[in-house]
């Protein structure tokens, strides 16, 4: 915005001046863990604010969420730049167990352990007492070396009731081409700690419906988890209207990955209903290794019609030794209109099973005692997700924009259809969410 | 085997940055560039909220930048 004013003055006199923001921004991928990240747009020695807030909401009365987010950056005289920023979440909802829907109604035991909750006949297991808030901050430092190198690097903490998280990541830039290429790479490193109310539940254990069984399932009050990633990125620009970013990245996962809220349900082999011990449906808590391997590539491109109009595209692969694989596309299309924006977009995203993904355990399974691994969350299975949205953006006369969004979220699941009595269940119902967004930078 | 991939990397890491220096603008013709909608990550408060939502809903995170942990959401 500034930027721009100070272009018009300054075109034919200090082009480089324009260069050093244009490329700060165009690093921005290595600057912090959650690759939310510093945009130098501003003046010198000035602060740059914005200021948005979220509103994501399932329908079905599930998963609401409230995110509002405060981000400031310093520009300072020589090229460094600094970003604090701040985001706060309040989720309130019900979220899908694993357990398979059933003919009869079912009885859980909360993770806590301290109630159960009853799923009506037909309808999908949903876990009503989740509840949670969450407080990140994140602080990035961006400073030039000298003409063709750079550095980054961040901290970052996030707490939740239940969970911590604290990372911390740095990388370097080298320009080469009269700073038309850009190589990057980064490293990050997390560490996560979790405290479930009710403990840590053991792989594979059975759902305990009285003090002493619950607590026969429970293991260690806390675990936790580092996860380690490197990235390397290469970015070119290709013509004065195109500019282009390529990466490649590894993310490896070592310690406690499984969800301890998750179930599996065990169904009888005859009927294909809930199999029961004692009265009871049996219900095993899920298990996933204990480490985890990533590769993504990502290819993103940038084009600015003749008519200021801007096309922006992007492709991700991702490929684990979880047997997931992973493809996603974005589609962005700013149509600017004098000082105000729309832009439609559009995401695609298609997801394989992992090799221990399971929608049920069999009794025949459960009672041979071989299972290691498994889960029924619908998040490692067969999915799709597709989003559609519009956003808005105005800039006022004093620089300041105002810009708000729409989305729509819809996933969709499949798998094993199941047998008997689970035939005529859903056991992959879509989740279809709203997302609104609004923000103001100054 | 090793030097011969180790070879071929170099080799082709070399012809990819020869043909990157062919492409590009001279520092003059940056100014569609520099224009804050043509940054690769032009608005990361909205990227880093996305990343949120897709991180818990999804198995595949990063990319872009780093996967990371950050929340309890998956």
């Amino acid at each position: 915005m500034q930027l721009i004013k100070r272009k018009a003055s300054e075109s034919t006199v200090r082009p480089f001046q324009k260069i050093a923001p244009a490329l700060a921004a165009a690093s921005c991928s290595l600057l912090s863990v959650a690759s939310n990240t510093a945009l130098a747009r501003g003046e010198a020695g000035t602060w740059d604010f914005e200021a948005a807030s979220l509103f994501y909401s399932e329908t079905d009365d599930r998963v609401v969420a409230v995110e509002p987010v405060f981000s400031a950056t310093k520009n300072f005289e020589d090229g460094e730049v600094l970003n604090l920023k701040a985001a706060f979440d309040a989720l309130t909802g019900a979220s899908p167990n694993g357990a398979t829907p059933s003919a009869a109604p079912q009885t859980f035991t909360t993770p806590s352990g301290n109630s159960t909750y009853t799923t009506d006949a037909g309808d999908a297991p949903i876990d009503d007492t989740f509840k949670d808030s969450r407080v990140a901050l994140s602080a990035s430092w961006l400073a030039p070396i000298n003409r063709d190198w750079e550095y980054n690097a961040a901290f970052y903490g996030s707490k939740e009731y239940d969970y911590l998280s604290l990372g911390t990541s740095g990388g370097i830039k080298r320009y080469l081409n009269n700073k038309n290429t850009a190589l990057n790479a980064g490293l990050s490193f997390s560490f996560d700690t979790i405290e479930p109310e009710g403990d840590i539940a053991k792989p594979l254990a059975k759902m305990g419906y009285n003090d002493a069984d619950f607590d026969a399932s429970r293991d260690d009050s806390s675990d936790s988890k580092t996860i380690i990633d490197a990235l390397f990125g290469v970015s070119q620009v290709i013509n004065r209207n195109t500019i282009m970013q390529f990466n490649y990245s590894v993310s490896m996962s070592d310690g406690y990955l499984s969800d301890p809220f998750k179930v599996l349900s065990v169904i009888d082999d005859t009927t294909g209903g809930n199999f029961e011990e004692g009265g009871n449906n049996v219900y095993l808590y899920e298990a996933r290794p204990d480490s985890r391997i990533k590769h993504s590539l990502y290819w993103q491109t940038k084009y600015a019609l003749a008519n200021g109009d801007v096309i922006d595209g992007s492709y991700r692969f991702m490929l684990d030794d979880w047997g997931i694989n992973s493809h996603t596309f974005d589609f962005r299309y700013r149509w600017q209109l004098g000082s105000s924006y729309l832009e439609p977009h559009f995401r695609y995203y298609m997801q394989s099973e992992a090799d221990f993904y399971k929608r049920y355990i069999s009794e025949t399974e459960y009672n041979a005692g071989n299972l290691k691994e498994a889960t029924a969350d619908y998040r490692l299975g067969d999915l799709d997700g597709m989003t559609v949205g519009l956003k808005y953006g105005h800039k006022l006369d004093n620089d300041h924009e105002f810009n708000m969004r729409v989305e729509y979220y819809l996933q969709s699941s499949s798998g094993d259809k199941g047998f008997g009595l689970l035939k005529d269940q859903d056991l992959y119902p879509d989740t279809k969410a709203l997302i609104f967004q609004v923000g103001y930078s100054f | 085997m090793n030097s011969l991939r180790t070879t071929s990397v170099i080799i082709l890491s070399g012809l990819v940055l020869s043909a990157c220096s062919d492409l590009g603008v001279k520092p003059w013709e940056r100014d569609v560039l520099a224009r804050p909608e043509m940054q690769l990550n032009h608005d990361p408060v909205e990227a880093g909220l996305d990343d949120h939502i897709y991180f818990s809903k999804e198995a595949s995170s990063g990319g872009r930048g780093f996967g990371g942990g950050g929340c309890g959401c998956n």
